[in-house]
């Protein structure tokens, strides 16, 4: 149901039945330490090429996903996901082996909640009883795309972050009770006329911050309401920008309550410089870490904000600046 | 439409309140001390065809050049010089080995794409602007030169 | 002597390579490609063989280097051959740098794997 301008609330609650995270040998020994389902140390996971490996990795996690729960692959109706690499065909590779109806996205980084958000609209009307949806990124894929061979020698800046290898996928349904998705607040494009591609976390910092208004807006509700509001990859400067801006809105938090995924992710002395980002970022840290903690009673009610960066290598070379997005999906104990 | 201009100004200038600054000092003395290492490196081989092999002082270039290339190919291949290059910066991109260093990584990461269409198509696409605008001012300049010579102006 | 002016004039072109980078936010292509157009700038004023003479590798070894040997080439053949040396000259002297990265490149993509 349309609740304000872009929310939609969701009255039959669909639910997080199981979920599936495979990490890179990275992610693997960062904060996520312990919060997966398998760790890979083979950059390629034993495929010939990093697209391969990316498509791999997507596999892994949903088949993870399928194990973990009690529903049998014939009774899921659709697969959501999309991701950042050419045409969206390391997703499209996976989906070819999953042999499940396909619906591809394509939001950057954001396609995380985007998944989440369609997937519980299209349980809430019926359109379907089981959906798997989720996101995989690799360093490597996404390196030698948008910036650089692997093996030539650039300096990377402070304010650069480092996509994340892995991948991480939910199975939504319609059960009784659970992790719920209660609402999601679809964003739109957003350009502050940020060109640097090195400094993603500035160009999506506004994104996330209407979207977050605007989620707070459509539901009548502040901050408080939540036990932790978590961005997808803003890294160390989109997440002070974004605290900053939304200070401007009279959106404050309490300390620990606001975590961005990306900031989050990587040790210090991993020397990821500003943090994580890729489409798998805010995956595999929420359905990794932050799933396990709602578990575990530890947050009863999150705020999931994705946040993607628009740009293509195309566009940035023509000097045009970087649009971007956040979409919100509030996930709660039901 | 100066409003919005100013509405970006100002979040630019938020930005840069937030971004971390580049330690530039410190790049700077990383820079020469990689680089004038390099730079010792290559003299020290020219050094030894010069004593061993019949070059000159002004023919030892292109040895010296070629055999730092060979040195780059290993590293690149072992995934050392990307390695030093994050703490050298300018010190490993600006030597020849640097320019060797984007040759090779093309080269080597468009592989999976095949030889003609991956590393033959892919190979330059770093090293590329650097021939194609070296050649061009080099072209410009040694016509301007030989013009000015040949109407006895130098 | 020759082994620490090499050094040291190695070491600095590569501090302006840094300073492109850093202040200026230059891309390493536009970086290199700046610098090789200065090298063939100096040497068409003559003043790169004097730098050769003086550091030895600390000039043969930097990009700069690059543009002073095409440029080098280029008026070598134009005082045998004329306006049209200008045009065959221009590869004479600096075809060892390119030829060397293009075949080692093959042979890397032969025979290595990215490593990440």
């Amino acid at each position: 149901m349309i609740t304000g301008k872009s929310t939609w609330t969701f009255s039959s609650y669909p639910v997080i039945v199981s979920s599936g995270v495979v990490v890179g040998k990275e992610e693997a020994v960062s904060n996520l330490n312990g919060h997966y389902d398998e760790a890979i140390e083979d950059m390629f996971v034993g495929e010939d090429s990093y697209e391969r490996a990316q498509e791999s990795l997507l596999t892994k996690a949903i088949d993870y996903t399928i194990k973990k729960s009690s529903i049998k692959k014939k009774n899921i109706q659709f697969f959501i996901s999309g991701d950042l690499i050419n045409q969206i065909t390391p997703t499209t590779f996976a989906a070819k082996k999953l042999n499940i109806p396909y619906f591809g996205l394509y939001s950057a980084c954001a396609t995380s909640t985007e998944g989440l958000a369609l997937a519980a609209m299209m349980l809430e009307q019926n359109g379907a009883n089981y959906i798997l949806t989720g996101t995989a990124s690799h360093y490597a894929a996404a390196e030698r795309q948008f910036r650089f061979p692997n093996e030539y020698g650039g300096q990377i800046p402070p304010t650069a972050q480092r996509t994340v290898t892995g991948a991480g996928t939910v199975l939504l349904g319609k059960e009784k009770q659970g992790l719920a998705i209660t609402s999601a607040t679809i964003g739109k494009v957003m350009d502050y006329e940020v060109t640097d591609p090195f400094n993603m976390g500035a160009a999506m910092a506004p994104a996330a911050v209407d979207t977050i208004c605007q989620h707070f807006q459509d539901r009548q509700i502040d901050a408080s309401y939540y036990d932790m509001i978590i961005t997808g990859d803003l890294g160390a400067v989109g997440r002070a920008l974004t605290e900053d801006l939304l200070k401007k809105h009279h959106i404050t938090f309490q300390s620990n309550q606001f975590i961005d995924c990306g900031d989050f992710l990587y040790k210090k002395e991993q020397n990821m410089q500003a943090g994580g980002s890729g489409a798998a970022c805010s995956s595999v840290v929420t359905y990794g870490y932050f799933l396990e903690q709602m578990k575990a009673n530890k947050i009863n009610k999150l705020l999931f904000v994705a946040t993607g960066a628009l740009h293509s290598p195309l566009t940035v070379q023509q000097k045009r600046t970087i649009p971007s997005i956040a979409h919100a999906v509030s996930i709660e104990r039901k | 439409m100066s409003k919005k201009q100013t509405k970006y100004e100002a979040y630019e200038k938020k930005t840069k309140e937030h971004e971390p600054k580049r330690p530039i000092f410190l790049n700077c003395c990383k820079a020469f001390l990689i680089g004038g290492f390099i730079c010792f490196i290559g003299q020290c081989i020219a050094t030894f065809y010069i004593h061993y092999f019949d070059f000159t002082e002004q023919t030892v270039g292109n040895p010296t050049v070629a055999t730092l290339i060979i040195i780059t190919m290993f590293l690149t291949g072992f995934g050392l010089y990307e390695k030093i290059a994050q703490f050298a910066g300018a010190g490993t991109a600006v030597p020849v080995t640097g320019f060797a260093n984007a040759v090779i990584s093309s080269a080597i990461e468009h592989r999976p794409e095949g030889f003609i269409l991956g590393v033959g198509s892919n190979m330059l696409k770093l090293a590329g602007p650097v021939i194609v605008y070296g050649v061009f001012s080099a072209f410009l300049i040694a016509l301007i030169k030989t013009v000015l010579q040949m109407i006895g102006i130098i | 002597m020759l082994f620490f002016w090499a050094f040291i004039v190695g070491g600095l072109i590569c501090v302006i390579g840094q300073l492109m980078m850093d202040i200026g936010k230059l891309t390493p292509a536009h970086t290199l490609t700046t610098l090789v157009i200065v090298g063939a700038l100096l040497d068409g004023f003559g003043l790169y063989e004097p730098l050769i003479d003086f550091a030895g590798a600390g000039a043969t070894v930097p990009i700069t280097s690059f543009g002073n040997s095409l440029v080098h080439g280029a008026l070598l053949e134009a005082e045998k051959h004329g306006i049209i040396g200008v045009i065959t000259g221009i590869f004479e002297v600096t075809s060892a740098g390119i030829s060397a990265a293009i075949i080692f490149g093959v042979f890397a993509a032969i025979f290595f794997k990215p490593k990440q």
